[in-house]
């Protein structure tokens, strides 16, 4: 595959970077160069190869039932959690307006 | 009376304990040197507060006779992608400026648990991403070394961890903490002739770590030699709660149980990783390590590692895609910079945060990972990638048939200038050919110097050991130390 000006342009909409003609008609060629290398992968035959999941074997835990098992990342920190907002407002993350 | 610069981990640690100075005086020695070393720009943050903090506390409980801690004295270096309370981080990019987090990241809170303080916020390539310390949006960091050419073109201290690398090896921090997710810990330990080891995935919490792409990232410690490498990977190390993929495991005494004897001991040496237009040194350095280990009484067999050509392709679509993710959370909401047109809408607000606060290798990074991710190109890119990353850990898991750890070279050359590969990104990606493989199977591996080149710039020498075998990595690492008799040290030009 290869990707175009358009893909580029659709790619970085998808990640939320905005972009102008310029940038997009510089990555073409350098994004191309990258794909084609990795292209090669296509070569390796996976059939009846499962996807890596989990690199070392673990088992997922549960956090223990219990309110604010760990304070740290329990609730009641809104300051610490808004303290580095670029803009907070009556206790909330602001933004734009999003609904006219 | 020695420089107290020139004392490593354990020196420190020994002295501090038995009173031949105290922890102020090494912590006043660093912070000089660490202010002394701006044209390095290896620090992005100076903490000597902090590390004055520690080293009176070490001092008072030594006063008091109690029990030293393992670290008491030691002040660290300690890179940006750890968040530290109260301190600003930015992992080198201008997207997170003015970010100050408000908690402690597991890691660096068990190092000052062990008594160790901070010297300051080292540098890096920006998110971890880069071979160089070319990407990081607070300028470069130039390598301590010089080629004996007279020439003193500015080199690279490798990357991701190169404001570590320059640090420690400039003299400024006897340790600091690296992280490692495609090389990160080892080509920079490699470029600048110190220690470093990336251990086992989950052995250390990722908790607080700025995140790259999380199933490979992995913390730990880059110093003067193996030893001190143990000591600070043993502070390090642990079970943590806090972060789902950490291991519920004990953390073993690496520092007590190393030996350089290898009796009984099988090393691999992959013939995959004789890779084209490798410079000759590389090649002899590799051939003297073989001897080195033989020496120590190991036995020496070929394997092969049939898959490893695909590492990197299947490294350069999992990060991506990965980092894609992970790195969404920046949008101007909830901490760092934001960018607001007028008039602008949400989106517009998200598109605008990002477009000016990453720099161009990060956003070159997720537009790949987004385009490898989006529909139509998943199964394609992304699940053929982690099927390849099933058969590279199954060639290693088979490799454990016939030995017990791999030797390799570090990277495929010494430092090379910057500027020399910055433009060519697939020729920058190519420089983690040796250190990718081992991180897709989430195995412990190590860099130590094994000696210089023609240009006097130092070399590195890999281990690559099994699943929680640390020890064995020390072990073999150290047995190469014990034998290169690494002395070589830039010489004090900033």
């Amino acid at each position: 595959m290869s990707v175009d000006t358009a893909t580029v342009k659709k790619v970085a909409s998808l990640a939320r970077i905005a972009i102008d003609d310029a940038a997009a008609e510089r990555l073409v060629p350098e994004l191309n160069n990258i794909l084609g290398w990795i292209e090669q992968l296509g070569e390796v035959d996976t059939s009846g190869v499962a996807p890596m999941t989990a690199v070392i074997p673990n088992t997922l835990r549960l956090r223990d039932d219990v309110v604010n098992a760990d304070p740290l990342t329990g609730g009641g920190i809104r300051d610490a959690v808004l303290a580095n907002a670029p803009q907070a407002e009556h206790g909330f993350f602001t933004v734009p307006k999003v609904i006219e | 009376m020695t420089d107290l610069t020139d004392l490593g981990i354990r020196e420190i640690r020994d002295g501090v304990r038995d009173g031949s100075f105290s922890a102020r005086e090494i912590a006043q020695a660093f912070s000089a040197a660490v202010a002394r070393a701006k044209p390095l720009n290896a620090f992005l943050v100076e903490t000597p507060a902090h590390a004055m903090a520690a080293a009176d506390a070490a001092d008072t409980a030594r006063a008091a006779g109690e029990t030293p801690k393992p670290l008491a004295g030691v002040p660290l270096g300690i890179k940006d992608l750890f968040c530290t309370k109260g301190v600003p981080a930015t992992a080198a990019s201008h997207i997170l400026e003015g970010f100050t987090p408000q908690y402690e990241s597991t890691i660096t809170q068990k190092l000052w648990d062990a008594g160790a303080g901070m010297l300051g916020k080292l540098n890096m390539d920006q998110f971890a991403m880069g071979s160089s310390n070319e990407t990081s949006a607070f300028g470069n960091v130039i390598s301590p070394w010089r080629r004996n050419d007279g020439g003193n073109a500015p080199l690279a201290p490798g990357g991701s961890s190169g404001g570590s690398s320059a640090a420690v090896s400039a003299r400024l921090c006897p340790g600091a903490t690296g992280t490692d997710t495609g090389g990160s810990i080892r080509q920079p330990a490699a470029f600048t002739g110190i220690s470093g080891i990336k251990p086992t995935y989950g052995r250390c919490s990722r908790w607080g770590v700025i995140a790259f792409a999380s199933s490979l990232d992995q913390a730990g410690p880059m110093a003067r030699d193996v030893r001190d490498c143990a000591i600070m990977l043993e502070a390090m190390s642990g079970f943590d709660p806090k972060d789902a993929t950490s291991l519920d495991i004990p953390v073993p005494q690496w520092e007590a149980g190393l030996n350089a004897n290898l009796a009984g001991k099988r090393v691999g040496v992959p013939r995959e990783y004789r890779v084209e237009n490798m410079p000759e040194e590389i090649e002899a350095l590799w051939q003297q390590g073989i001897a080195w280990l033989k020496d120590a009484g190991a036995e020496i067999v070929e394997i092969s590692l049939p898959h490893t050509k695909y590492a990197l392709p299947a490294y350069y679509i999992i990060a991506p895609a990965e980092a894609s993710s992970n790195l969404a959370r920046y949008d101007g909401v909830r901490y760092g910079q934001r960018d607001l047109p007028d008039g602008a809408n949400l989106q517009a607000m998200y598109a605008a945060t990002r477009a000016a606060g990453f720099g161009e290798e990060v956003k070159r990074r997720i537009l790949i990972g987004t385009y490898v991710l989006s529909a139509g190109f998943y199964d394609a890119y992304f699940t053929q990638a982690s099927k390849v990353r099933t058969l590279i850990a199954g060639d290693f898991e088979a490799a454990w048939d016939s030995c017990d750890m791999l030797l390799t070279p570090t990277a495929p050359s010494a430092a090379f200038a910057l500027g020399e590969k910055s433009a060519d990104p697939l020729a920058m990606y190519l420089n983690d050919v040796f250190t990718v493989p081992s991180s897709l199977a989430g195995l412990p591996a190590m860099s130590v110097p094994g000696g210089v080149d023609k240009a006097g710039l130092p070399l590195g020498l890999q281990i690559i050991g099994k699943p929680l075998d640390e020890q064995g990595v020390l072990n073999a690492a150290l047995a190469i130390e014990e034998r290169a008799g690494f002395v070589a040290r830039p010489a004090a030009w900033w």
